[in-house]
């Protein structure tokens, strides 16, 4: 039996408390503290999942949010995730796992049959076929989608819940690696306000997995103290298991705060919040990615970034392999042999790109018995669901070829390092620019317009050292740049300070055929982008890096190119015998790790997807069986139907009770605007078409408010309740949009005028009494209002008291009767309401809603706006020629006199009867002056409304036509699917033209 | 051009590829040129194609100042619709889709123009009466179009959310089977390669920084490369309209703004059409990759930076939820932001200028994809021929000046 491939001691997890979990089925156990990568290495696995594109078997790459190629589906059912790297997912009792993309097993996958064409699969293939026959892409793109696709997402709704939160900071500091936490104990000596975050639940970051020292403490020794001490400091803000993802404007950053692990468990906790915060300076040490070497078959499970190893040797006590091989150019990987040494694995060989490996790591490397093989190249590997044996081979002088005998060394792990590259994600995402360094080939970040300061490895300052230098420096900047001092402070801190040898970067790695050729240097390991696949989208002329990541794929799969992205540039720009800085880099988009929709939906769904307003009567009418319209935010009650009562029915018996005795509307959502300031008349006259000077206190007129284009923006009555004191009303649908016209227009084009708005939509309840005996009702209910016609006649207002409530009363009417408005303090609309209904009983007083007030005013031929009006109507065209000043300037004026705004021929408002009574035109039904058989057909207009009138015993139709006016008489058509309904033009005034009952 | 087919893939795969041609060549700017098209987005390639093609001009350049594609052709969500309400809107856009569907054959590139349908929900009454005009209209105008009613919609996407419980709940839809998605990028490279076979000189990193004209006639731009001369000239530039038009001398009714969009990990096919909603505000469509391809609204600044705000995207996700609710345990990949140009009545601008041999291509707004190849095709006859042709006639620049606006402000698919 051979050694467990657990540690008996070290690392983070916790050894008595196991943690039982099925992978494909299998059960399988690891500890409290493991992510499922570190068990399944535990266990011996590491082919995960197949690859996207070829169904290649794939293995644990890399052990962070960088992992391409180890993704599972996580979970069946409601909440099973897609695509997960097994890197990322904390290990939890129960927890079940199936290897992505890959039927029936990851070992034996059917669609690996696609590897054997990739030699007529390269980059872009499909653009150049499936073009034959025409109809054929039909077939071809079905096929397509259903091999494409990594996971499944979830077929039922969501059972989770999200959050959200805002807020605001003097330092945010992203990442707790040595130098964010140094930066973090720096500026906690002032009285900043402090964020630190990091995606893991311990700070501590890279210490965490190497074997470092700092004041004689281990890594993680000396970040549980700096942990302790920022915790137990009230102005320091700690997020553990949060991942800023975005940066915006105003240094606004986005994060995603894990509050549950990715699988709930537990009843009503919320699983993730969105974290807005607003920083005044922010700290980015995120820290840096180790960089791949695109060499042949480096693809393999079992080949493994070398820091990755340390990471879950140290981190999680796994040894991830028996008997291991390293591929390295830089002294960094060489950590890795010693640590796997010094807990007694077995370092077969390091293989190292450079000339000379003579720093003190590779040094104290040879000293332990381990064999460096200098200037050579591992130029295949052989084992092709694991790593069985390396081909190593001598680097020719410009390090283009290899050259030699072949070496074969047997191992189940390769260990790589290419070096690093610094995370310059968030920074990229200002539009910060990165400046290339050419000593190493890195990109580190350069100019930005936000106040970032990036420091440690995200800066290119690899070594812990100079992290904390860097960090204990940005500490003290950070403090004096938001305005705060610091106490003395007792930095900085003794740690080893290795020298290390430059690095020596060799982009495509050289094997025995091209990589042109061989088409096994994998760049972009989960989309399988190849080097080939990058010089094949140069030699056909797609060159800029932004083509050949769309031409390729190349860094567009989930991990978003974290360990693809900058060997694949410099292979391009090598290709193009260019310097990387060249080329450039393609723009880093948030998110920087993958954000979960339903976070950033928040609570925001469901009811809360918008406010609902209700009116103060709102109760009322549901108790009493409305049926709501949303119109807007708010609720409107449509109509009330009876027990059994049909819509049409309902509709009609609140008509006939509305014309013939009274009706009860609620018309507290129109818009309700209060206009004061000794300008306010000249200020509606600009807004408003007609004139205002000389509207009396105590009355009323109707407004028609046009765009800067003169077509009708918005309409309703205002009323002048005093010298400089207005109170305008507007659609319910437009009272925010107009409200922020009227303030738009007196901010920006007209300061000096002294006008002032205040909505008071909801301060009051607005009660309509329509109808013959509406009067003789209210009349019931005031005694300081005279009511009687002469006294009081339409378009006027009073105030008194109305059921013991101070009211503002308006005789304005939108049904043709003689109909009063009341406006009471929203807090007494219900009980007035309810009064009314109950003394109207002897009246048979009924409440109406939108359609039955719809079909009344259309009765009158009064247009509403957004059904007579589109946004291409003006006044004219309404035939409201009346309502247009000929004296004075007005909003869109100008534009009215413009030569086809002002043509006679434009569409117009006129009524329309169907030939038959009984049909009623769908509303949107087009017109037609002559009928044809082919198509297009014509059009001359369409119905804007129709309804059956109650009162005149048939249908009628309110239309915009062509011509209109000079169309009274002329017969049209409306031609629809399954039949065609013809009608004769008319007036649009069906009822009362003379107005008797309006002014009676 | 060598032609693509499976045929010359087969036969390049024997030697590992190394025979592609490029697609296009990327060679240095001749001192004049016939026409010059400055904006290398699918319209201006498109318009350099139709140019060679339909009227034989070939002494042409497509001047770009970044790379091919760039600009708003390679960040829109790749719907494709003629479902347009006004005629004159219905007929550019229906030859526009017209010309998508015989357009891989004729650039001999595959765009992959997928026709799985195009629905807008319906959410009130107000949103209703609209799409009934609208199937009316466009039915009428001899364009597919059908209005669907809640359990139509259901059997065409099962696993839409139509609960009569949520906030607003889906009350209808009208829906054009021929409407769909295309491959962006391939649109811009197709046109760009097929219009570099007839001899269009397509110049990259070049960068148009004046606009030379004398006595009211153009004779070329400045730019990065130097001066190039020409006797013609085409502005094309989408988000920049403003700029380069002022360079000219000339002040345009257009207003710049971010609009985001945005992508989904790949799964498995789970929705087939595009779906949108103006009322609760999102579009979504499902990639070939997989990907949810995510559209938002408009940021309600003026910006060229091609980036937006974080809480357009939640409102955006809140509506997705809300219609699709089993998508909220996905996760976003790729969020991005590109600047339209949107014009006051929400129509284009193709037209004759001021400036003799200028002419204007712009104010697509936030739908201009779906127009590529019907806008490249109208362009090309009216700087051939000086005039218009009869379907971007209505689209002229005096039709602010005059009245004669074509608004389709309830046609974007984004309000303005």
């Amino acid at each position: 039996m051979s050694r467990p491939l657990r540690l008996s001691l070290g690392g983070a997890i916790d050894r008595k408390k196991p943690v039982n979990f099925q992978f494909n089925g299998r059960q399988l156990c690891g500890y409290k503290g493991d992510t499922l990568a570190s068990a399944l290495l535990a266990n011996g696995i590491h082919l995960v999942s197949r690859s996207f594109k070829y169904h290649r078997p794939r293995g644990i790459f890399a052990s962070g949010t960088e992992e391409p190629n180890a993704l599972v589906q996580l979970e069946v059912g409601p909440r099973t995730l897609a695509s997960h790297q097994a890197t990322k997912i904390k290990l939890y009792e129960g927890l079940k796992a199936f290897s992505a993309n890959c039927w029936p097993s990851p070992a034996f996958d059917l669609l690996g049959i696609l590897g054997f064409f990739h030699r007529i699969l390269p980059a872009g293939f499909y653009y150049k076929t499936f073009m034959w026959p025409r109809w054929g892409w039909k077939i071809y793109e079905y096929l397509i989608r259903h091999i494409a696709g990594l996971g499944y997402c979830p077929r039922q709704p969501d059972p989770d819940r999200y959050d959200h939160m805002n807020a605001h900071t003097d330092i945010l500091i992203i990442g707790s690696g040595p130098s964010g936490l140094a930066a973090a104990i720096e500026a906690s000596h002032s009285s900043a306000r402090i964020i630190i975050v990091d995606e893991n639940s311990k700070f501590g970051g890279r210490l965490l997995s190497d074997n470092s020292k700092i004041n004689n403490k281990s890594g993680p020794d000396w970040a549980a103290q700096q942990e302790s001490i920022l915790a137990s400091n009230p102005n320091v803000k700690m997020l553990r298991n949060t991942t800023a993802f975005g940066y915006y404007d105003h240094n606004l950053i986005g994060m995603i705060e894990n509050l549950t692990g990715p699988i709930t468990g537990v009843k009503d906790k919320k699983r993730q919040r969105l974290w807005k915060i607003r920083a005044k300076q922010v700290v980015l040490a995120q820290g840096a990615f180790e960089r791949p070497l695109v060499f042949s078959d480096n693809d393999r499970p079992g080949v493994m970034l070398a820091g990755a190893i340390r990471t879950f040797l140290n981190k999680y006590a796994v040894i991830p392999g028996r008997r291991v091989a390293l591929f390295v150019n830089n002294d960094d990987a060489y950590r890795t042999a010693l640590d796997l040494n010094a807990h007694g694995v077995e370092v077969v060989v390091v293989i190292d790109l450079r000339k000379e490996a003579t720093g003190v790591l590779p040094n104290r490397t040879i000293s332990e018995g381990i064999e460096v093989v200098e200037d050579a190249a591992i130029t295949g590997v052989i084992g092709k669901s694991h790593v069985k044996k390396i081909e190593v081979m001598m680097l020719s002088e410009d390090g283009k070829s290899v050259q030699g005998e072949k070496r074969f060394f047997d191992c189940d792990l390769i260990g790589i390092s290419g070096g690093w590259n610094p995370a310059v994600h968030l920074h990229s995402h200002t539009n910060g620019k990165t400046v290339w360094r050419k000593d190493d080939g890195v990109f580190i970040p350069g100019k930005t317009l936000q106040n970032i300061i990036s420091i440690g490895a995200c800066s290119g300052n690899f070594s812990l050292q100079s992290c904390l230098k860097d960090g204990w420096t940005a500490g003290k900047k950070v403090v004096k740049l938001t305005g705060f001092s610091s106490k003395k402070t007792n930095s900085p801190k003794d740690t080893e300070n290795i020298p290390e040898q430059p690095w020596r970067n060799i982009w495509i790695i050289p094997s025995n055929a091209p990589a042109g050729q061989n088409d096994k240097h994998f760049v972009d390991q989960q989309h399988d982008v190849t080097a080939a696949d990058i010089q094949l989208a140069a030699r056909e002329g797609y060159q800029s890096v932004e083509h050949t990541k769309r031409y390729t794929t190349l860094g567009m799969a989930t991990d978003q190119g974290k360990t693809s992205n900058i060997p694949g540039h410099a292979i391009l720009a090598e290709i193009l015998g260019k310097e990387v800085s060249a080329i450039g880099t393609t723009t880093f988009r948030p998110p920087y790790t993958p954000v979960t929709i339903g976070a950033l939906a928040g609570p925001y769904t469901g009811l809360l997807f918008a406010p609902i307003r209700r009116s103060p009567m709102h109760y009322w009418h549901e108790s009493n069986g409305a049926i709501w319209e949303d119109v807007g935010e708010w609720k409107r009650p449509w109509y009330y139907p009876k027990r059994n009562e049909s819509m049409r029915d309902a509709v009609a018996r609140e008509c006939l009770a509305t014309r013939n005795s009274v009706g009860i509307l609620d018309a507290s959502t129109l818009g309700k605007i209060d206009i004061q300031g000794p300008d306010s008349a000249e200020f509606l006259n600009r807004i408003y078409t007609n004139n205002w000077e000389n509207l009396e206190i105590g009355c009323c007129r109707y407004g028609i408010m046009l765009r800067e284009d003169g077509m009708v923006m918005d309409d309703g009555v205002t009323s002048r309740l005093g010298k400089n004191h207005y109170l305008m009303t507007t659609t319910t649908g437009n009272a925010a949009s107009v409200l922020a016209w009227l303030e738009e227009w007196s901010q920006t084009e007209w300061p000096t005028l002294k006008v002032y708005f205040t909505s008071v939509t909801e301060q009051y309840a607005t009660i309509t009494l329509s109808g013959p005996n509406a009067r003789l009702l209210l009349e019931e209910f005031t005694n300081d209002i005279d009511l009687g016609g002469g006294a009081f006649p339409a378009m006027q207002y009073r105030e008194g008291t109305v059921g013991g409530f101070r009211a503002r009363v308006f005789r304005i009417s939108f049904t043709g009767e003689c109909a009063f408005e009341i406006n009471v303090q929203a807090s007494g609309g219900a009980n007035l309401w309810a009064n009314f209904v109950n003394a109207g009983e002897k009246y048979g007083i009924t409440p109406y809603g939108t359609e039955t007030m719809h079909v009344l005013r259309a009765e009158k031929g009064y247009i509403i706006v957004g059904q007579e009006t589109d946004g291409t109507v003006t006044p004219y065209d309404l035939g409201m020629n009346w309502i247009i000043s000929k004296n004075k300037d007005f909003i869109g004026r100008r534009s009215l006199n413009r030569p086809d705004t002002a043509r006679d021929d434009r569409k117009q408002l006129v009524g329309l009867l169907p030939n038959d009574k009984t049909e009623i035109l769908p509303e949107g039904g087009q017109i037609v002056s002559q009928l044809q058989a082919t198509y297009p057909i014509p059009m001359i207009g369409h119905v804007t409304s129709s309804y059956h009138s109650p009162i005149l015993g048939r249908s009628f139709a309110l239309a915009l036509i062509k011509g209109g006016k000079k169309r009274l008489g002329q017969t049209v058509h409306v031609p629809l699917v399954e039949r065609t309904i013809t009608c004769q033009v008319t007036s649009h005034l069906f009822y009362d033209k003379e107005g008797h009952r309006l002014n009676g | 051009m060598k032609k693509y087919s499976i045929f010359s893939l087969l036969r390049n795969s024997i030697n590992f590829h190394q025979d592609w041609q490029k697609a296009w060549r990327s060679p240095d700017p001749k001192s004049c040129y016939d026409v010059i098209i400055i904006g290398g987005g699918g319209h201006g390639l498109a318009t350099a194609y139709y140019l060679a093609k339909e009227h034989g001009i070939t002494n042409v350049a497509v001047l770009e100042k970044g790379w091919l594609g760039g600009g708003n052709t390679g960040r829109n969500t790749t719907i494709i619709r003629s479902n347009y309400l006004w005629d004159e809107s219905a007929a550019l856009y229906e030859k526009s889709l017209q010309l998508f569907e015989g357009l891989s054959q004729d650039l001999n590139y595959n765009i992959m123009l997928s026709q799985r349908g195009v629905l807008n929900l319906a959410h009130n009454l107000h949103d209703l009466r609209e799409i009934n005009r609208r199937v009316n209209a466009i039915r009428l105008n001899g364009i597919d179009s059908e209005f669907l009613n809640v359990n139509q919609i259901k059997a065409f996407i099962p696993i839409i959310n139509i609960s009569r419980k949520i906030r607003y709940p889906i009350l209808g839809a009208s829906l054009q089977r021929r409407g769909g998605v295309a491959r962006h990028d391939a649109v811009a490279w197709g046109f760009a390669r097929a219009g570099d076979a007839r001899g269009v000189d397509i110049i990259q990193n070049c960068e148009v920084t004046g606009i030379v004209h004398e006595k009211g006639r153009v004779s070329g731009v400045e730019t990065t490369k130097g001066f190039i001369g020409a006797k013609k000239l085409g502005i094309v530039v989408a988000g920049h309209s403003t700029v380069l038009a002022g360079m000219a001398g000339l002040r345009l009714p257009i207003q710049s703004y971010p609009l985001q969009a945005m992508v989904s990990e790949p799964i498995k096919p789970i929705i087939n059409c595009v779906v949108m909603s103006n009322a609760v505000h999102c579009y979504v469509s499902q990639s070939d990759k997989g990907e949810l391809v995510l559209g938002a609204g408009i940021d309600s600044y003026n910006s060229y930076g091609q980036r937006g705000s974080l809480n357009v995207i939640e409102d955006q996700l809140a509506a997705l939820c809300e219609l699709f609710p089993l998508f909220s345990r996905l996760r976003l990949i790729r969020q991005w932001g590109g600047i339209v140009d949107t014009s006051p009545d929400a129509s284009p601008i193709i037209s004759k200028t001021p400036i003799d041999g200028l002419y204007l291509n712009c104010g697509w707004g936030t739908g201009g994809f779906k127009a590529t190849p019907g806008s490249g095709w109208v362009f090309a006859h009216t700087i051939a021929t000086d005039q218009p042709h009869e379907l971007n006639a209505p689209f002229r620049l005096e039709r602010f000046t005059s009245g004669a606006l074509i608004d389709e402000h309830g046609a974007a698919a984004v309000a303005h």
